[in-house]
């Protein structure tokens, strides 16, 4: 099988960079080898829908706005009404999804090859993020494991809290490098490790 | 401008685009009434007060909301999702 390329290329650039007076103030990685599935029911399917994908992935969901859960490499969570991100290491995570959401359930997307993931972690992580998109990063606003949908310009991004100073960043393959530059020009600041 | 979108909660005005008139009621597409046409595609009443507008959360979860504003302050005195409001006026399934 051939092995995905990352879009991050030359720009990905593993070591110490920015200000490291103050110590490494955000780690920044690209996580690889997932499987990313976007699943959005029907207006009247939804429980039915989070309880499939419970049953799938073994993460089971309420319908509340932005709920999510993580268990290790998984993950799941709402950024819209009725629409879910799946994200696994496993590579027949689709197929899985598939044996037990029929479309009167909801529809299936496997975004693997359209979206790029970046995890931010470390103490001035709320810091960073917050300058690149206009919503609140604390912790009594973005509890651990919820998911959002925002916007970086035009750069759609949904971002999961991991933990409490933790992110994992969903963008556009095609804007990923543009948007890493970005985020090693806002972490600068702060000094940040690249893994 | 901030508005609070009932799944995202507040948003930068940013991510939202502006989808038009919601107090506008479309003739039955079979009418050959020229007035009731004209007043849908170009009357608008502009007022000076509240006024109910439909806007795109495309930066967010991408519905369809529709907020009432009030066109001198800006303030947003309700928002709710398009589909619901349309599906309770019409009496239509949720």
């Amino acid at each position: 099988m051939a092995e995905i390329q990352s879009p991050l290329g030359k720009a990905y650039v593993p070591g110490d960079h920015g200000n490291a007076a103050g110590g490494v103030g955000v780690t920044i990685r690209e996580r690889r080898n997932l499987s990313i599935i976007q699943v959005t029911a029907w207006s009247d399917t939804i429980p039915a829908v989070l309880t499939a994908i419970g049953s799938a992935t073994g993460l089971v969901l309420q319908n509340k706005a932005g709920l999510g859960r993580v268990a290790g490499e998984k993950s799941v969570f709402g950024f819209a009404p009725g629409r879910y991100f799946i994200v696994g290491a496993t590579p027949e995570l689709e197929l899985r999804l598939r044996s037990v959401i029929a479309p009167d359930l909801a529809t299936i997307i496997d975004l693997t090859h359209g979206r790029t993931v970046i995890r931010v972690s470390g103490p001035r992580a709320e810091w960073v993020l917050s300058k690149l998109f206009a919503i609140d990063f604390s912790e009594h606003a973005f509890p651990i494991a919820y998911g959002r949908a925002t916007l970086h310009h035009d750069i759609h991004t949904n971002i999961q809290r991991i933990d409490d100073e933790t992110f994992d960043l969903y963008v556009f393959r095609t804007f990923a490098r543009s948007f890493w530059q970005t985020l090693g020009h806002a972490a600068e600041e702060v000094g940040y490790r690249v893994e | 401008m901030i508005i609070k979108c009932p799944y995202c909660g507040p948003r930068d005005v940013i991510e939202f685009t502006y989808q038009g008139d919601a107090t506008r009621t479309r003739p039955e597409p079979g009418s050959a009434d020229q007035e009731a046409w004209n007043r849908y595609v170009f009357d608008r009443t502009n007022p000076s007060g509240a006024h109910r507008e439909f806007w795109l959360h495309g930066g967010g979860c991408r519905q369809h909301l529709l907020v009432t504003r009030d066109m001198t302050t800006h303030a947003i005195s309700s928002v709710a999702f398009a589909r619901d409001a349309v599906k309770s006026a019409t009496g239509e399934r949720k």
